[in-house]
């Protein structure tokens, strides 16, 4: 962390990739190589995005450690920041505070069967993980990702997803809520059906496994719902929060539920402690 | 150290001299109310009575800014912006006069969350370390005031540099800190003699007027028992207006928003107070809001006072006791009434609870 911690460092865009209708890549590069060198995180950690004149907003550094070429944000649109920042292109300046938050317990999942179950944006922060995952593959067991969006042209990171479908090293289901052309149905790998539903399709075990999600609200929901069903205890499921966040360090009031602050408390938090917060999500 | 004694006569005297190097901060008539403004040569400060608004500009101004942004063309892309960003560190130096025990007191509260081993925002400490607080003991014990419920008193000087004690025909000064002894050597102030029995006797006069101290010590037990009763906290909110002048006008509220002001090609980040008590203030994106109605703000407001923020700093209070959310809500809101429900609640004979 820096001295001030909210001044932001400045970096330039190299690459912004097109995901959906509203999502789009932001791939990064400190200007000041020290900077960039000297950078680390840990996956799950987010950064604040600056649109000056606009202003900052949260979003997960979605790029791995393992991977230290740029760092990437990838933004839905939505409000006034993130319309700003759709409009920057390869080249533009763009403001970062970058790690904040905490991370997921990489340590304690080695050894562990990992299955990941993402919904829409929400496969953003997963993939931070994932990507950590299949660069240090030994370190942990049978990996399966379930993604879901509504549509295909829903789906983001189609790259990554065309490269883990052709991996050995992790299984892959992708579903969509309703049956749309071209979407084969030839394999078990496309699907059609709500992400609870084929989950509990998917029958993971267990036994030795973490559970990672994230997604809209009502998909997390039910998704837990489908977990419990499956047998996964509190403790073995992860998920990540999102609030209305300012500052980023604990300070500016806004992300508390109670006690906990989701900007330095959080984002990552097991359904156990989450179950331990007093009720205002 | 030693006291001083300084003579109402000799106040604008002082006042001169301190404001060649420094702001000063004085309460000043403005309108029908009183507030802190910087002094200025021949305005008489208002020393003898609690200002409207709290004393914490000095540390944590209104608003701020934090940096500074200018857009550039790049010369070799002539489509391309470059910005150029400057971090914009305070650097006056303040004195605060006249502020009440309780008002001064209260910036502790920032103290623990500011200035602590998770965070050292640079912007308050910055401000911290170039502020000297010169506070007047209080000697009016208004129907407002509980400082000392909240583990404080009228002449309390914590968090002070400097406190004034009023007598009879001036002020005896006990210097706290050693900044604030090296205050005291302005030829203003003389030996305090006889008056520091004096004002030992105004001390103690003020001391008896308090009211019987009520108890918060279980208020974080109690109003998180309370948390998921929202019913509770309708009743509670029933009054409130959402205006947010408790939020303004008070001494601990360190909540912020941080917005961008462009003027042309450049601009600033700006860092302003703000109010948890509006709807906008968590309201996301999506359109979903965690704090959707005024009773789960409210909960939010008193719950970070005095449950929150006691349970993350070793049971420390987070509210000084001045009164000013009380004594200026339009609404008649009292904070002390909602911490004290929760410590009386008892579930309601129909619902058959046996919760105590």
């Amino acid at each position: 962390m820096k001295a001030n911690p909210l001044l932001p460092e400045m970096a330039t865009i190299l690459e912004v990739v097109d995901e959906t209708s509203n999502i789009k890549t932001f791939r990064v590069r400190f200007d000041d190589e020290e900077v960039m060198k000297n950078f680390t995180f840990e996956p799950g950690q987010v950064g604040q995005l600056s649109a000056f004149g606009y202003g900052e907003s949260t979003f997960v550094i979605n790029s791995s450690p393992t991977r230290m070429d740029y760092l990437q944000f990838s933004v839905m649109r939505v409000g006034e920041v993130t319309t700003r920042l759709h409009s920057l292109q390869a080249g533009d300046a763009i403001g970062v505070r970058a790690p904040l938050g905490n991370s997921f317990p990489i340590e304690d999942m080695k050894g562990k069967d990992v299955v990941f179950v993402g919904g829409g944006i929400g496969m953003a922060p997963l993939r931070t993980l994932l990507v950590y995952m299949l660069d240090n593959r030994k370190d942990y067991g049978k990996i399966t990702l379930l993604y879901g969006a509504r549509s295909p042209l829903d789906m983001a990171f189609q790259e990554d997803v065309a490269e883990w479908i052709a991996s050995d090293d992790l299984d892959v289901v992708l579903t969509i809520d309703n049956p749309a052309e071209g979407w084969g149905e030839e394999d078990q790998t496309k699907r059609v059906g709500l992400i609870p539903n084929v989950l509990t399709d998917i029958n993971p075990a267990a036994e030795n496994t973490v559970a990672i999600t994230c997604g809209p609200p009502i998909m997390i929901k039910f998704t837990l719902q489908a977990l419990k069903k499956l047998g996964f205890a509190d403790d073995q499921i992860v998920t990540t929060l999102e609030k209305r966040m300012k500052c980023g360090v604990g300070l500016c009031g806004r992300c508390n539920i109670g006690t906990k602050y989701v900007c330095v408390d959080g984002p990552v938090f097991k359904y156990s402690e989450l179950l331990e917060l007093p009720n205002e999500l | 150290m030693e006291r001083k004694f300084i003579s109402h006569d000799d106040i604008t005297a002082w006042l001169d001299g301190l404001a060649e190097d420094h702001v000063v901060l004085v309460p000043m008539k403005d309108g029908g109310s009183v507030s802190f403004r910087p002094y200025v040569q021949g305005r008489t400060p208002n020393l003898d009575r609690q200002a409207v608004p709290s004393p914490k500009d000095a540390v944590f101004p209104q608003n701020e800014t934090l940096l500074k942004y200018r857009f550039e063309k790049d010369p070799e892309h002539l489509d391309r912006t470059r910005i150029q960003v400057k971090e914009t560190l305070p650097t006056e130096k303040t004195v605060v006069v006249g502020a009440r025990p309780c008002g001064t007191r209260g910036m502790l509260t920032f103290d623990r969350v500011y200035d602590c081993d998770k965070n050292q925002d640079l912007y308050y400490r910055t401000r911290k370390e170039n502020t000297l607080h010169v506070t007047v003991a209080c000697t009016r014990v208004e129907s407002t005031c509980f400082c000392h419920d909240v583990g404080s008193g009228p002449a309390d000087g914590e968090g002070s540099d400097v406190l004034l004690v009023p007598v009879a025909s001036g002020y005896v000064a006990e210097p706290i800190t050693e900044r604030g002894e090296a205050l005291l050597a302005a030829s203003q102030f003389k030996a305090a003699g006889d008056r520091e029995a004096e004002a030992e006797a105004v001390k103690a006069a003020t001391v008896a007027k308090l009211p019987e101290a009520h108890d918060y010590s279980d208020s974080a037990e109690k109003l998180m028992a309370r948390f998921d009763d929202m019913e509770f906290w309708e009743e509670q909110s029933a009054k409130c207006i959402s205006c947010g002048a408790c939020t303004y006008l008070c001494p601990t509220c360190y909540c912020f928003n941080i917005t961008d002001d462009t003027t042309g090609l450049t601009g600033r980040r700006l860092r302003s107070w703000d109010n948890c008590m509006s709807f906008q203030f968590t309201l996301e994106g999506s359109g979903h809001n965690p704090r959707p109605t005024k009773a789960h703000r409210l909960k939010n407001r008193v719950g970070h006072k005095f449950a929150y923020y006691p349970m993350l700093h070793a049971n420390a209070i987070a509210c000084c006791g001045c009164g000013r959310c009380i004594k200026s809500c339009p609404a008649g809101v009292d904070i002390r009434a909602i911490v004290k429900a929760a410590q009386n609640y008892t579930p309601k004979k129909e619902e058959g609870g046996d919760e105590s």
